[in-house]
């Protein structure tokens, strides 16, 4: 600013602040003070003195230029919409395999497969743990026969899958890699994501199997797999998005799953593998929640606090292995059971602050989801949502709409601030595995998450329709999915009649070849699941092969 | 005598990850002055009923948002019949349909809550239900 024009500014500030305090003699602010969710104070108004002397270059950068707060892409959604990708999949793969085709017949940009509990925590169907969970929260997969089905009828060449699998993530990846050599498509032609973040499971999530040191390993031996022969595939998609479920606040999401990333990294360091080159596969996965300014804030903060670690912590001189790329989900644990169809608003609003933080892709959630999985008709909605925003609302045609912004780069600044030190008093812990076991995260959450629900019980935060504007329903309304009960039954039969037809003793040399080089440690394991998945051994067997090498997992209770 | 404090165990049956739920209502019964034993993930019916049995709990609550609800109550409230702990309550909450809630309650679920209950509901629920048993057993125990 020249001297004249920062002088009137100064003036006109004054009066200004003098005309607030007269207006606050007779009407009060409806709060004594405004926060965002993660508690960062909002002042009333924000100006240029709010971000100080600020350095462009520095701060913000050019679209698809270090530090990337604008964006990771030089032309973002003018080039390209972000993929529009539903997280789907219950009961069968017959099932879940029509409901693709139906989400792709709409729209959608790209596959996102929901699997069942048992299939997530590596039991067959017909495992004593498997009752009454077959097909409830996604797919039930038991081997490749199944994989086969799931993606029938659709070209994996034309498509990128992201598979919300992590501890038996290698074996979900070996199926795809198999499905894929059968429909004449090389692994190296393949894209997509496997979640395959241990870490926010310990955290958040709970469908962890082995112990941290033998996961870490699984995790570095894909990486170094992946490099090789399946050079597209994002190998990992470190996950915010269960920690911010679990109550985490904003600043605490971008600082755990940064951590976290950090970790995986030190992990693959030390595994010798080059960060520039496996960092460029590493993806991320955010949650999008209520407080619109903040959420957009938050995007462009993890961004550049991402890109600055991945340069200055481990000298990473790659331009593509600094960049963070991300997932976006609207949050689930926002929607409400009263008035569901007010979720449709919610979820558009949290879906425009992903698309003004930048994601690469998303997933909107449907109304009816905090009563049931979504049915066809919600789920349609939700996917249109999206493309309300990608083709009528114009926010696609120019990049970072909100950067210089007083407010969202003052927000932005606070994030990484607070994120940074959040990351300093876990490195100082001995980085977040120890932080983990101490239990100092799980607990960080917890607090958070019971500071919100008191927040919301005692009127400090307004839920529509809950806790204000409440009203009197039918609730028989919604007609909601219901997943068949006999879903175990018939998968149990399909798996039997699978173990009758193939050939036993090749199952049985390879599960024994697994067995070998789980034991050593300079083995990578993916090119012996991949033969065992091959023979058509099951989930199940190979996790219970490395359940007896590896041992399993013990929760840290902390409440 | 002083009364007995609510002993209530908050239990999550099966392969279902999220506690949140759970560890919120565990620490509003706690603050309310009840003394709760959360079992933590991934656990079986058989476990469940046998922690109870062995906490000589008055109630088990059961978060679960996995689907898999009719399962796991209608198992839980087997094994205590078969225990003969059938005086133990059972709730639960987490997502549950409400037209499943008739189906649950003829199993023999004391009550079920969904998103968005306050805590404070759950509280107070609990106290009047474990007083009412509490006075029937009284009454079953005085000599006609």
């Amino acid at each position: 600013m020249e001297e004249k024009s920062r002088e009137e500014f100064r003036e006109k500030k004054t009066a200004y602040e003098k005309s607030v305090e007269s207006t606050l003699e007779n009407n009060h602010e409806m709060k004594d003070a405004f926060t965002t969710l993660s508690g960062i104070p909002m002042n009333r108004l924000y100006t240029p003195d709010d971000i100080g002397e600020f350095d462009y270059c520095r701060n913000l950068g050019f679209p698809g230029d270090y530090p990337f707060t604008r964006g990771v892409q030089p032309t973002m959604y003018r080039g390209k919409h972000w993929t529009m990708r539903m997280y789907a999949g219950f009961s069968t793969a017959e099932e879940s395999n029509r409901r693709y085709r139906y989400l792709l017949s709409q729209g959608s940009s790209g596959l996102s497969v929901a699997f069942d509990l048992p299939t997530q925590i590596g039991y067959d169907s017909d495992h004593a743990m498997a009752q009454g969970e077959c097909g409830k929260v996604g797919v039930a997969i038991d081997s490749l026969a199944d994989m086969e089905i799931l993606f029938g009828d659709i070209p994996l060449d034309k498509v990128s899958t992201s598979m919300t699998i992590n501890a038996p993530a290698s074996v979900l990846l070996a199926m795809y890699i198999c499905v894929g050599e059968k429909q004449g498509i090389a692994a190296n032609k393949l894209s997509g994501t496997i979640q395959n973040d241990i870490l926010k499971e310990y955290i958040a999530r709970g469908t962890y199997i082995f112990p941290p040191k033998p996961s870490m390993r699984l995790i570095t031996d894909i990486f170094a797999f992946c490099s090789r022969h399946v050079p597209k595939w994002n190998t990992i998609s470190i996950s915010g998005y269960h920690i911010r479920e679990a109550g985490s606040t904003a600043v605490q999401e971008v600082a755990f799953t940064l951590s976290d990333g950090i970790a995986y990294v030190e992990a693959a360091r030390k595994a010798g593998l080059d960060p520039n080159v496996f960092g460029r596969r590493l993806s991320f996965f955010f949650n999008s929640h209520n407080n619109f300014l903040e959420e957009v804030a938050k995007f462009r903060a993890a961004r550049r606090l991402w890109a600055k670690i991945m340069k200055e912590r481990f000298g990473v001189t790659d331009e593509r292995a600094q960049m963070l790329r991300f997932h976006t989900q609207t949050a689930g644990c926002t929607l409400t059971a009263q008035q569901p169809e007010n979720n449709i608003i919610r979820v558009t609003l949290q879906a425009l602050a992903a698309v003004l933080g930048g994601t690469q892709s998303l997933h909107t959630n449907s109304m009816d989801e905090a009563l049931a999985l979504p049915t066809e008709k919600s789920v349609g909605i939700a996917l249109k949502t999206q493309q309300i925003i990608a083709y009528e609302s114009g926010v696609t045609d120019t990049i970072d709409p909100f950067g210089g912004s007083y407010v969202i780069e003052t927000l932005t600044n606070e994030i990484e601030r607070q994120a940074s030190e959040y990351i300093r008093t876990i490195d100082e812990m001995g980085g977040m595995l120890a932080a983990i076991e101490k239990g100092y995260v799980q607990k960080q959450v917890q607090d958070a998450s019971y500071e919100y629900q008191l927040a919301v019980e005692k009127n400090r935060i307004t839920v529509v329709g809950v806790n204000q504007f409440q009203m009197e329903e039918e609730k028989k309304d919604l007609q909601l999915l219901r997943v068949d009960a006999s879903v175990g039954e018939r998968q149990i039969r399909k798996l039997r009649e699978m173990k009758e037809h193939r050939d036993n003793i090749l199952v049985n040399e390879n599960l024994a070849k697994i067995r070998k080089a789980a034991s050593d440690e300079t083995e990578n394991l993916m090119p012996y699941i991949i033969e065992a998945v091959r023979s058509y051994a099951t989930e199940g067997e190979i996790c219970g092969v490395l359940r007896e090498v590896f041992g399993e997992y013990k929760e840290n209770i902390i409440l | 005598m002083k009364e007995r404090k609510i002993r209530v165990i908050v239990a999550k049956p099966g392969l279902d990850g999220h506690d949140r739920g759970a560890k919120v209502i565990a620490r509003a019964f706690r603050d309310a002055g009840m003394e709760v034993i959360y079992t933590g993930l991934r656990q079986t019916p058989e476990q469940i009923v046998e922690t109870a049995i062995q906490e000589d709990a008055d109630a088990i609550g059961v978060s679960i948002l996995s689907g898999a609800h009719e399962f796991y109550f209608a198992r839980i409230i087997e094994l205590l019949r078969q225990k003969k702990a059938d005086d133990v309550l059972v709730f639960g909450g987490g997502v549950i349909p409400d037209s499943d809630v008739p189906k649950l309650q003829s199993l023999g679920v004391s009550a079920v809550f969904g998103p968005g209950t306050p805590t404070g509901d759950c509280v107070s629920w609990l106290l009047s239900a474990v007083a009412k048993k509490r006075e029937e057993e009284q009454g079953e125990c005085i000599p006609s």
